[in-house]
């Protein structure tokens, strides 16, 4: 297969000669994709914007291949899956790859989400053809740039590690950029053939890994600067209330605080050092206007979503009598299932440095949301979009909490910078991540599953409630139809269980509050999976079968689904006996458009549960680094069964309970189970990988619980539920 | 104050009580030591005092003096920090890299007390370094991989 892209009608390309010499590749993508910017998409007049042109590779006359990233790297790995794809199509010296964040700028755009994000696992599937079209359009005009220094034919040439060869003659790639960069660019490149791939499907190690393990890369939180001080903010401990009163007078006694600031979050203190900023803080005397306001209380809030789940809600997906057909089943399973809010913890709190000038200001932060936090900062600023620049560094971890719609840390930042009149790194510590909010939301989910004689569902009834993530966003325009947020009901109102029955209903409660929510890896799945995957569980136990028997036959017109499943039971040994003690659970999930199966081996003793093995499969579609796609299952797993096994974020009084890693736990060394990861061989179109691993996790484990114990837990986390 | 970090000695002004993360965060400049809890939970902020692995972001300044600070700079000129950065690199342990410091001054602290540690060994030694990555297989496996090299 050789894909032939006509560039000339599907996007503009100009190669412009690099200020500091060589040759930078630019082009565009179709306005059409974007998504999120359909209101300006469709100005009066004008019905398709002009493109714009995007750079994403340097090429220096010293030999340097720069890779631009339109994505961010917070640990998944696309610092060498996107380089991956230019060096096969550009025969590049992959010892000559240098890596850098892109600036925030329209060039860099997501093809299909239409703003700078990186996120919902897409970057590698979204990147796929621009980023291989950059290398070959590059390699085209190294080529035509030799053939003219040799006055030879562009046929009789052909590249290879960095090199153009003629024969026995050769030019590096370094020594032919400038004279590629003044050249008229091609209209067609051809794209390479699977087997022609060198990079593409092989297992590759990652190119941020020296810097990584000898203190070098640079993280927001590592940036230094002559005059940057350090700036921490007091906010309301109940979400949603404001400062009523402040007295700083110790504050500004502690040495090294230079100011203490009001600004829209609270109340902020810029200091010469983060010891001093946390010891000042401490010292300030602040009240709050929390009289009538909302006060979040964790058992009472169940207790207000339990009564809901049992009235009808706006419907998400229906089909059939579903009323009907429950009255007529042969066997009834009615379950609720209950999971907490909780809290991202990425390794690295927020931070995010910001200087103002006065043309202009700077960030530096490790975002997952260039373009919101761009314009953010603009609004507060009263300057164009562009005069904000944002230098993205590694981000110490993401998992949705850096990709933030309301752009909270970066405002919040400049607040503090516009307020101190200086440059300022605005700093969180781990109570403040801990307590500061945007939550995976907490959802209760009902079910009621009518089955047949034989055990076969044939009724579902379905009813969740929870916070909406997108309500308030200004993604809320394209991402909330007839009130229903999709990210609240996916995995449910489109599972294939769901959808495959002739009679099937998906009713939401859209619950107002004011703990902010965000969306939390792998988003409405890591809810619904868990919830889905139990009931599929009680489901088999009901009719008397095998738990992998039942879901081949529930998913029998799902091949994707069934390749992992047999997959993940062969490699796991579903039909062979088990040591004595340890027990098998299953769950298969399709989320991001990746498949995965889950197989967890536990024991449970004295009312401990110690996971030993999980053995994953996963379609994925291509693997474009196969180890990169193995890393993020294994970490998916380390995630998803550390919230499992123990995270949850409550309030009483109105205030959350938790306060850092020793209330909030997250997996440690010595709960992580032996990971064996299995990639299916697929054909299928290509699917996300950071986050589909974890849905199926949580599922899994409880479902090796019941099977080792008889108990069914129908909420998370697992913690002393077994004691 | 005066500290001795990575082999030398350095004027640092600073209180008795600031943390030696802190210290040599702010102060000295050396980043490579990561801020994650505060309150020795993560490990994030783990350095070498005389050889010993300590959480700095929990220990004065004070207990610092007439000691040797050493911090993930100076690994790569240590003999046992060398190879266990070799091994990081073999596996490719590493993800979004912000635990990584703290794990390799734990793992090569663990190395130099035991040569040879057990699975057991590794998830004592290692279970105050969280890393919200995941990457605990490969910490295991490139652990005993630099214990191999060692040998
Ligand atoms: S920052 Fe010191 S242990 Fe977490
Ligand atoms: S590599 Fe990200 S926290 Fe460990």
């Amino acid at each position: 297969m050789s894909t032939n892209i006509n560039l000339s009608r599907r996007t503009f390309i100009k190669a412009t000669a690099f200020v500091a010499g060589g040759l930078v590749i630019a082009f565009s993508i179709p306005y059409a994709k974007r998504f999120m910017q359909k209101e300006q998409a469709a100005a009066p007049g004008q019905d398709k914007p002009l493109p714009v042109p995007n750079a994403f590779l340097r090429i220096g006359t010293d030999d340097s291949i720069t890779v631009m990233l339109a994505h961010s790297e917070m640990g998944q790995g696309v610092w060498t899956t996107l380089p991956m794809l230019i060096a096969d199509e550009l025969d590049a010296d992959w010892s000559k790859i240098k890596v850098e964040h892109a600036p925030a700028a329209p060039d860099y755009i997501h093809t299909a989400y239409g703003i700078q994000i990186t996120g919902g696992s897409s970057t590698t599937w979204s990147e796929f053809d621009r980023y291989r079209q950059a290398g070959a359009l590059t390699r085209a005009l190294l080529i035509q740039a030799a053939a003219n220094t040799w006055g030879v034919a562009v046929d009789s040439l052909r590249t290879e590690n960095g090199f153009v060869r003629n024969g026995e003659q050769t030019l590096s790639y370094g020594q032919l950029a400038e004279k590629a960069a003044g050249l008229e660019t091609p209209t067609h490149v051809t794209l390479k053939t699977p087997d022609q791939w060198k990079f593409i499907g092989k297992p590759t190690r990652r190119l941020d890994s020296a810097e990584k393990i000898n203190g070098t890369a640079k993280f927001g939180q590592d940036i230094q600067f002559e005059g940057l001080k350090i700036g921490m903010v007091a906010r309301s401990p109940v979400f949603g209330t404001t400062l009523a009163s402040v007295d700083d007078s110790a504050t500004l006694k502690v040495s090294g605080v230079i100011k203490v600031v009001k600004v829209p979050t609270g109340v902020a203190v810029i200091a010469d050092h983060y010891w001093a900023a946390k010891q000042g803080r401490d010292a300030l005397k602040l009240t709050w206007q929390t009289e009538g306001k909302e006060k979040p209380d964790s058992a009472a809030l169940l207790k207000q979503y339990s009564a809901l789940a049992q009235q009808p809600g706006l419907s998400a997906a229906k089909a059939g009598d579903t009323a009907q057909a429950l009255k007529q089943a042969a066997h009834t399973v009615t379950a609720e299932y209950v999971l907490p809010y909780l809290s991202h913890a990425p390794m690295e709190p927020l931070n995010c440095a910001v200087k103002i000038t006065e043309d202009g200001c700077e960030i530096w932060t490790g975002t997952q949301m260039q373009t919101t936090d761009q314009g953010a900062a603009a609004k507060i600023l009263g300057m164009p979009p562009e005069k904000v620049m944002i230098h993205t560094q590694f981000l110490g971890g993401g998992f949705g909490r850096r990709a933030n719609p309301r752009a909270d840390f970066v405002s919040e930042a400049v607040e503090v910078a516009k307020a101190a009149g200086m440059p300022v790194k605005t700093v969180w510590s781990r109570e403040d991540d801990i307590k500061g909010g945007f939550y995976r939301p907490m959802f209760v989910h009902r079910a009621s599953i009518g089955m047949d004689a034989d055990g076969k569902p044939q009724a579902w009834q379905h009813t969740l409630v929870g916070q909406s993530i997108i309500l308030g966003t200004p993604f809320e325009k394209v991402m909330i139809k007839d009130g229903i947020d999709a990210t609240s009901v996916e995995g449910v109102a489109d599972s294939p269980y769901v959808k495959d029955l002739p009679n099937h209903q998906v009713e939401l409660h859209t619950m107002p509050s004011a703990v902010p929510v965000l969306w939390w890896r792998s988003v409405g799945h890591s809810h619904s999976a868990f919830v889905m995957e139990s009931l599929i569980d009680e489901l088999a136990h009901t009719a008397k079968q095998d738990p992998v028997a039942y879901r081949r036959q529930l998913l029998k017109n799902h091949p994707r689904h069934l390749a992992t499943l047999n997959l993940a039971a062969e490699k796991a040994g579903w039909d062979k006996p088990l040591p004595e003690g340890i027990f098998r659970g299953i769950a298969v999930h399709e989320s991001f458009g990746s498949v995965v199966t889950q197989i967890a081996e536990v024991s449970v003793k004295e009312g401990q549960v110690k996971v030993h093995r999980m053995v994953t499969a996963i379609d994925c579609g291509l693997a474009v680094n196969p180890d990169g796609v193995k890393a993020q299952m294994e970490s998916s797993i380390a995630f998803g069964l550390g919230a499992a096994l123990s995270s949850e974020i409550s309030f009483k009084d109105g205030e959350v309970v938790q306060s850092n890693f020793h209330d909030y736990q997250v997996l440690r060394m010595k709960d992580m189970p032996k990971v064996e990861v299995y990639i299916v061989q697929s054909s299928e179109k290509m699917g996300g990988v950071g986050e589909p691993g974890l849905p199926p996790v949580a599922p899994a484990v409880t479902n090796a619980i019941f099977a080792a114990t008889g108990k069914r837990l129908r909420s998370l986390p697992i913690a002393n539920q077994l004691a | 104050m005066k500290l001795n970090i990575n082999g030398q000695d350095t004027e640092l002004n600073v209180s008795d009580d600031m943390p030696i993360l802190w210290a040599i965060r702010d102060i000295a400049g050396l980043t490579g030591t990561k801020f994650g809890c505060g309150m020795a939970q993560c490990g994030a902020c783990t350095i070498h005092l005389d050889g010993q692995a300590i959480r700095s972001c929990v220990t004065p300044v004070s207990a610092a003096v007439g000691k040797k600070i050493t911090t993930i700079e100076a690994m790569q000129d240590d003999k046992v920090g060398q190879v266990v950065q070799a091994a990081w690199q073999e596996i490719d342990v590493v993800q979004c890299g912000y635990c990584q410091s703290g794990q390799i001054m734990s793992a090569t602290s663990l190395l130099r007390q035991n040569p040879k540690p057990t699975d057991a060994d590794i998830d004592n030694a290692m279970s105050g370094n969280i890393c919200r990555c995941g990457t605990y297989q490969r910490i295991k496996a490139a652990i005993h991989e630099a214990a191999e090299k060692l040998a």
